[in-house]
């Protein structure tokens, strides 16, 4: 597996979203928001977490128009596999590859801790190694994590079992409780919740380990 | 030439903000307020002279980049 993790001015899960990746089996390369191209035969994109361009305008907005994003794009419309966690999430809904958007949580705090997240789907290469509804333990940190769209959205995300992980216990005001959606090629995911701080038998919850095995193993060639 | 985007969040969608204010302002004894809403303004310095042309492009700037249309909307003023 080939992954690009793409590095903004404010990105601050990037070096850890690539230690898990590399973890993984995977071989790394970070490339930065002004390059124009993905490095040759990359399987997956990673849009890590942090605060792109601290966050000015709305999360993600300005790093969705940045110049690696046109790329990221077309890797994408090729069938190509992109990972968005946290600002990586923002980041998607902003492109348009991924529906809804985030809003201020509804308590209006930062949240950061360790919730319970609840697997929504097996159908797709990010969580096919996961058993239906297991609830794994995963930290968030996030001030916009409220996942909104509208109800044909929500109704689309559910009938084509597209809501890959819902809180168990929704922190922030999420419609739906959801914690993370596919693309409808089940290629994308965005997700807020941090598997890449949860990887390792020294973190407080190893839980988000699978995510990259099941990744390395299950994906389809672009 | 000046425009001034203004940008608010659609009917019907939450804004915890406007409610905190809301909150803010009972508690400081203004009653009757019933809702808050919170937006933003931009101001925006063109070189453009030509009004059409402008309100062309601010639109196109706003569909882009200013507001997120799935959750905001906007309108331009020229001044």
């Amino acid at each position: 597996m080939r992954a690009a993790v793409i590095v903004f001015p404010g990105s601050n899960c990037d070096r850890d979203l690539a230690v898990a990746f590399k973890a993984a089996g995977a071989e790394v390369t970070m490339v930065w928001h002004k390059d124009t191209t993905l490095p040759d035969g990359i399987d997956i994109v990673g849009l890590p977490g942090g605060f792109s361009f601290g966050d000015y305008l709305r999360c993600g907005a300005i790093a969705a128009n940045s110049p690696i994003c046109r790329s990221v794009i077309a890797h994408a419309e090729r069938g190509g596999y992109v990972l968005g966690i946290c600002n990586g999430f923002q980041i998607l809904t902003e492109t348009g590859l991924l529906p809804g958007t985030l809003l201020r949580n509804v308590q209006l705090k930062f949240i950061s801790k360790t919730i319970g997240l609840q697997i929504g789907s097996t159908d797709s290469a990010f969580t096919a190694d996961y058993c239906a509804d297991q609830i794994l333990q995963i930290p968030v940190a996030h001030h916009d994590g409220n996942y909104t769209a509208d109800a044909q959205v929500m109704a689309r995300l559910l009938g084509d079992d597209r809501i890959a992980f819902t809180y168990v216990d929704n922190p922030n005001g999420s419609d739906g409780s959801v914690a993370g959606i596919l693309s409808q090629n089940r290629r994308i995911l965005g997700m807020m919740p941090h598997p890449e701080r949860a990887f390792d038998p020294q973190h407080h919850s190893a839980d988000g380990q699978r995510l990259f095995a099941s990744l390395m193993s299950q994906m389809a060639p672009v | 030439m000046k425009a001034r985007v203004h940008i608010m969040l659609k009917n019907g969608v939450l804004d915890p903000q406007g409610e905190a204010v809301r909150h803010a302002l009972g508690t400081l004894g203004f009653e009757g307020v019933e809702g808050v809403r919170q937006g933003k303004v931009i101001e925006l310095d063109l070189i453009e002279t030509d009004r059409a042309a402008a309100e062309k492009r601010v639109g196109e700037m706003c569909e882009k980049l200013l507001a997120n249309t799935v959750i905001e909307t906007y309108h331009v003023e020229f001044i």
